[in-house]
């Protein structure tokens, strides 16, 4: 059933591929419960618009967004609802959450928002919280229990500190390798509302966790990174059958720790390059990540894109449909007890990683 | 008259020299402030560079050139002057990043010599340090 199913998505995803290069990630996640209780979800992330001056908006982002919004409408069968991973907007301009959300309008069906830090630290979240409401809630549907934090707060005094505008706040967290960068966490008062939030939940009950920053711990200097990671795990360690999914990375990456899956979502903006590819540092990037391709910058749709998602058994599969590279899925092997890129997992498998420049 | 004065005066500094020269040393030898000097010359225009690439560039659209690549990871500088497919020829690294001014950027394009081009090359060398040098790779 679940194979048939996938099969289905994929075709369609193909089918897709072929009337215009289309960049879906598909999502699967199963419950195991019979065909009726299968549900997909559209997974969305990472659109950084940028304003400009007036009604000017930096187009390359705001083609990523508009191409991502266009294909998720054309999803068949309809997706349950949408995910929004975070970092609508580049600076957390109200002009540019308010353009972000106009173009997101055009989703057919209900959109579930995740805080990113673009988002937050012009305002510490204010007009996104007045826009789209709390940054962070759970809700159950088709038996799985869906949980959203704001994994995107940082130490109390220094974004309390005084600074000389929320701009200035905003410009040192929005920049990536910044020195004096601040880590990513999800912090006391949450990790208390999900502990309570968790206790109505039974273990056998699937979860599903939407953050923005991963929450684990892969490469500190550009924040791959929340510093609270281990005890959100541990909160959620009690329970069978837990997936994280998160944005902020803008690339493909597949973690699997203990009970918990960990999928990432690429951005519609833009790709980075992968932490190892700096020279002066060292990443920890999880063995079961199989790189995306570099990015050919002259394309500028090439590497961003965004995902759907089908639910079956608890278990999660991405499918990454990529528009100018070799499609991919990434699925939860229960024989093996991970995610795994259903084509290219084993070493000797892999298509090796394109290398041209 | 002349010639004798001038023979003297060399004697005098040759026999300076003889002094120095006691030392282990090679007359020109550089010293420890020279390339202190030179150093802080070179860090200083990898820092310019550095600003630029965060923001500095004054961009037309307001997109800098961090923003896809931190740290300046994969500008891979080692692998010019090479073989750019997309522009079909060979081109130089200036080039590639004036690519990126122009698109990306949506600005206008720096001259090769120009200062800020001199220390955007700077800050991306520096931190691809260590890099094998692969001339032409793809």
């Amino acid at each position: 059933m679940h194979d048939n199913s996938r099969r289905k998505f994929l075709k369609q995803g193909g089918a897709l591929l072929a009337a215009g290069t289309l960049s879906i990630s598909v999502v699967e996640l199963a419950f195991g419960k019979g065909s009726e209780d299968r549900f997909t979800f559209a997974y969305i992330s990472d659109s950084h618009i940028t304003q400009i001056k007036g009604n000017r908006f930096v187009r390359n982002w705001d083609r990523g967004l508009i191409r991502a919004v266009a294909e998720a409408n054309l999803l068949d069968p309809r997706p349950d609802f949408v995910f929004y991973g975070g970092d609508i907007a580049q600076l957390g301009k109200p002009e540019e959450i308010d353009h972000g959300l106009e173009m997101l309008a055009g989703l057919r069906g209900k959109v579930h928002y995740v805080m990113g830090e673009h988002d937050y630290y012009l305002d510490l979240g204010d007009y996104w919280r007045k826009q789209l409401g709390p940054d962070h809630y759970s809700f159950d549907h088709k038996g799985v229990h869906f949980v959203v934090l704001n994994s995107i707060l940082t130490h109390e005094n220094w974004m309390h500190r005084k600074w000389d505008s929320g701009m200035d706040r905003m410009k040192q967290m929005a920049r990536l390798d910044n020195p004096n960068g601040q880590p990513f966490m999800v912090g006391d008062t949450q990790r208390d509302w999900l502990k309570k939030d968790l206790e109505k939940v039974s273990k056998n009950t699937p979860i599903v966790v939407f953050s923005h920053s991963p929450l684990q711990k892969i490469y500190k200097g550009w924040n791959f990174w929340t510093d609270d990671a281990e005890q959100v795990q541990a909160l959620l360690k009690p329970f069978d059958k837990v997936t994280v999914l998160y944005g902020h990375v803008h690339q493909i990456q597949t973690n699997q720790i203990g009970n918990i899956s960990f999928q990432s979502a690429m951005a519609t903006a833009w790709p980075w390059p992968y932490p190892a590819t700096y020279k002066q540092q060292a990443s920890y990037m999880p063995k079961l990540t199989v790189d995306m391709n570099r990015a050919d910058p002259f394309f500028e749709r090439d590497a961003t894109g965004w995902q759907f998602i089908d639910v079956h058994s608890g278990r999660v599969d991405v499918n990454y449909l990529l528009p100018d590279n070799t499609n991919r899925t990434v699925a939860f092997d229960e024989k093996a007890g991970h995610p795994v890129d259903t084509k290219y997992q084993a070493e000797v498998n892999r298509i090796p990683p394109q290398k041209h420049y | 008259m002349t010639y004798r004065k001038t023979y003297r005066t060399l004697l005098a500094a040759a026999s300076m020299l003889m002094v120095v020269q006691t030392a282990p040393v090679q007359a020109d030898e550089f010293s420890d402030e020279d390339l202190a000097r030179w150093q802080q010359e070179y860090l200083s225009v990898v820092g310019q560079g550095d600003k630029l690439f965060h923001g500095g560039l004054s961009s037309k659209n307001t997109v800098s050139c961090d923003q896809c690549h931190p740290n300046a990871a994969n500008t891979h500088p080692e692998t010019y002057p090479k073989f750019q497919r997309q522009l079909g020829r060979v081109v130089a690294l200036w080039e590639m990043i004036n690519w990126c001014i122009q698109n990306p950027l949506e600005s206008e394009l720096l001259a090769a010599d120009d200062p800020r081009m001199i220390a955007l090359q700077a800050y991306i060398v520096e931190e691809r340090r260590g890099a094998v040098l692969e001339p032409g790779k793809h």
